[in-house]
This record gives C-alpha cells, structure tokens and sequence, in this order.
C-alpha cells in the first residue's frame, strides 16, 4: 500500500478546561465509566453449554463471531481513526481514540470466546471461512472504500451504519442462545459490546449531524440521498450474509426482522426517519427480552396493554433521593 | 429541601426571573435533539426544559406529562440529567407531574429508559410509553393519541393531587 496516510495537519495540546461541546465530555465520561475487558466476564462457565450445540450450531457460531471480529478489526484501526482528522474539536479527536481502543477491545474479546470454547483447529477454520466469504468480504470492502474516500462527512454515514446496522445479523445469535439458556455468560459479554456501539453510533450520528448544520439544500439532499444509497446497497448484501449463515439452521427470517429493526435505529442515529414499517421490524419477544429484559413490557399505558399500575400520592423529594 | 435547592429556588425567585408554563407536555432534548424531533411531530404544545444554566428555570402550572430522553447508562448511574434533576427539585412540577413518557435505546438492556422508570416510580405516577430515539411514525401516532385521551376534559388527570 503506498497510500498516503491522512493525519490531522495541526495538534494543540488538548484543554479539557476550555469544553466547545458539551457532548464530547458526557460521552467520553459515559464510554470511561462503561469500560470492561472479557477477562471480567466468567466464560469458562459456558463451556457445557457449548457441548449441547449441534455441529451445525457450533461451525454458525464460531463464524458469527469471526464475522463480528473482521468489523471490530475495522472499526478499531481504520474506522474510528478515519474520524480524527474530520474532528470538529480536539475532545472529539479523543473521543475517537477512546471509541478505536474499544473496538479493539470487542475484537480481542471474541478471541476470549475462542480460545474457551474451540479448538485451535476449529478457531483457524473460522478465520479462514471469514477470508472466504464472499458477502463478508464486500460488507468489509464496501465500508473500508469509504473510509479511504475523501468526504468526511460520508466517513461519518459509513461509521454509523457499520456500529448501528451491520453487527446485528451478528449480534442475533448470542441473544438467540440466551433466550435458550445457552452461552449466557458469551451473551453477557456480548451485551457489553451491544450497549458500547449504542454510545458510538449515537455519538459519530450526532457529530454528522453537526456538520450539516450551515450545509447548502443541495449538499443536505446529496448526503441523505448517499446515506439511503448506501444502506440499500449494505442491506442486500446483508440479507445474502444472513442467508448464507442461517439458513442451514431455520433463523432467517427472524434475523432479517432484527436487521430492518436496527437499520431503523442506525438511519435515526444519523437524524434520518425510520425507513422500514413496523410490520417487518416484529423481532421474536424472546431475542428483544434477551437483549433488554424491561423493554418486553412495552409500557403502553395508552393502549392498556402495560402493566397495571396504581397511582399513589405524591411524595416530597429530597436531594439526595435523587443520587440514585 | 436541600441547602442547593433551596438556593436555586430563591435564587429563581428573587429575580422573578422563571419562565411559567401552562403546556400539558414537557419534556427535556439536549443538543442532539432527538428527543425534540419526536415532540415536534406531535404537533402539539410543548415546553422545553432549560438546557443551559443560563436559561430561567421552568416551572409548571399545570398538570402536564414528562417526556425525557435515557442517555447510554453507565450502570444505571447518572442516568437523570442535572437539567432534569434542578427541574424536578421545583414542588410544582412534582405536584403538577401526573405520567412520563421514556425515549431510550433498548441496546442499554435492562437499563432501556430507566431515566423516565426512575422518575415515574419516585413520584408516584404511571410510565405512559416508552419508545426509542427520535421514534418510528406509530410510536408518534401512539402518543399522540394516548395524550389526547389522557388530557379528556372528564379525566381524573385534571384533578389535583
């Protein structure tokens, strides 16, 4: 590669006294104290539990997490880099370095799961099946090409689809085993890495938005016509991942609920309305339940369906009733 | 009431500087505004809660509902937003709170809209719906309808507590 590797034309060294955006603390305030490594998560425990999967199951969960690693790879060396020299403030710059070294982290930590579960054996046929995979590869190419292309607000669109949306059809099977009492401890630390992409595609969403502020129309339309363009073209090419990986087990279907589930969340990270109707966003109760156990009840006291509640009288607040 | 409370009560007070409001749906968005998208969809009256130190507090004098946004829990923890926290410290609008309505994002698992869940349980009112970020066209339809059926002129809602 003879590339020229983009860096920032000018470091000042950075004032955490002098905030241009209160966001950039708060988040990097959120993603300090959400940090975690694998060795936290007790993983051994799963190994029974790993012996009641067929073979089938087996191969379908070592390659989803060979899949998973390949984006984190991405993600932490290339992606989230990409966005420093586009940063709009030096707290963003670091903002983005906290977000690339827990990319790597997620990558690192799909190697904890191998490492307790597999065999070395069955660890590089996984990794060999991700150098193979047709749909695979085009979802890292496709991805990688915008990160080495020149406008930095379609790095911003390519990072929010790629932490908001393309993880998911990944993300599905370990919440698909918890809801079976299955490699609940992997599902555990899967749950980590699921709440750290919220946090980073909320954040690189809201800074593409900031930088649309004081855009032309023209140049408005240009970048939301790209980001539809682009989701079109990941959400093909995902449905073909999706069917190569679960077909031979009978999950496709749901898993494709879930993925227009999150290509809604990913299009909202980025400012955009909902793109697909709620008719084909119906992800199976038990994969939503298995990755938010409060959010089944749905709290709609409006249709009656929520659950019962009396109300009681209002109590006076203190302060420190407040410091949960 | 607490010594900072107290403080900030008498210091909104002695400058009359508070801005009253009337509006039946009040509801806080930082800078990103998610959450004001959603309320700008509803079309309806709305009264925003101060996102700066520098704004005059908001004070309730009317019965109305909370819609408040959960950012990426840390555990739980922080989980209400200072801004939020100093509105609620005003009595009115405890007494005036009659439900809540939660944005979130279920990636946060069991911590999904915990702000609004917290806030509900502490004043003793129902969480009315929970939706997450800026919303889907139905879950707008769904509130707006829920409001509207809410707020009739017969409700009990009305009634002072």
């Amino acid at each position: 590669m003879t590339e020229k590797i983009q860096l920032t034309n000018k470091v000042e060294a950075i004032n955490w006294n002098r905030i241009q955006d209160d966001k950039d603390v708060e988040v990097w305030n959120r993603l300090v104290n959400n940090f975690w490594l694998p060795e936290k998560v007790p993983l051994s425990n799963d190994i029974q539990s790993w012996a009641t999967l067929t073979e089938d199951e087996k191969l379908l969960t070592m390659r989803v997490f060979t899949g998973l690693t390949l984006l984190d790879t991405i993600q932490g060396t290339v992606g989230a880099v990409s966005l420093i020299p586009d940063a709009i403030t030096p707290h963003e710059e670091a903002v983005y370095t906290n977000i690339a070294f827990m990319e790597s982290v997620h990558a690192k930590s799909y190697s904890s799961i191998f490492s307790t579960l597999a065999s070395t054996k069955e660890i590089d046929e996984a990794f060999r099946w991700s150098t193979e995979n047709v749909n695979l590869q085009k979802k890292a190419q496709i991805i990688e090409g915008y990160y080495h292309g020149e406008d930095p607000l379609k790095r911003k669109i390519a990072s929010t689809l790629l932490e908001s949306f393309l993880f998911y059809s990944g993300f599905y099977l370990p919440m698909h085993w918890s809801s079976h009492a299955k490699l609940t401890n992997t599902a555990d630390l899967i749950r980590l890495i699921i709440r750290d992409e919220a946090v980073h595609g909320y954040y690189i969403g809201y800074k593409f938005q900031k930088g649309l502020e004081g855009a032309s129309e023209e140049r408005k339309q240009e970048l939301k016509d790209y980001t539809f363009e682009l989701m079109y073209e990941l959400y093909e090419n995902e449905v073909q991942y999706t069917h190569d990986l679960y077909d031979p087990v009978g999950l496709a279907e749901d898993v494709k609920k879930f993925l227009h589930y999150n290509a809604n969340k990913a299009l909202m990270n980025l400012g955009y309305e909902a793109m697909f109707p709620s008719t084909v966003t119906d992800v199976s109760p038990a994969i939503l339940a298995a990755l938010s156990p409060n959010a089944d009840e749905n709290h709609d006291f409006f249709s009656g369906s929520g659950s019962s509640y009396v109300i009681g009288k209002a109590v006076n607040t203190e302060d420190e009733d407040w410091d949960f | 009431m607490s010594p900072t409370a107290l403080a900030d009560k008498q210091n909104a007070e002695a400058h009359e500087s508070v801005n009253l409001t009337k509006s039946q749906l009040i509801y806080f968005s930082s800078v990103s505004e998610n959450t004001k998208r959603f309320v700008d969809k509803l079309e309806m009256n709305a009264a925003r809660i101060p996102v700066f130190a520098t704004e005059p507090p908001l004070i309730s004098a009317a019965p109305y509902v909370l819609l408040i946004p959960t950012y990426g829990g840390e555990r739980g923890k922080h989980s209400i937003v200072p801004q939020i926290m100093k509105f609620l410290r005003y009595d009115e609008n405890r007494v005036n709170l009659r439900g809540v309505i939660g944005a979130g994002n279920t990636n946060f698992g069991e911590y999904y809209c915990i702000a609004a869940k917290r806030i509900a349980q502490k004043c003793n009112v129902p969480v009315l719906y929970t939706f997450e970020l800026m919303g889907t066209s139905e879950d707008v339809l769904k509130v707006k309808e829920g409001l509207e059926t809410f707020w009739t002129p017969a409700s009990p809602n009305w009634q002072e507590r």
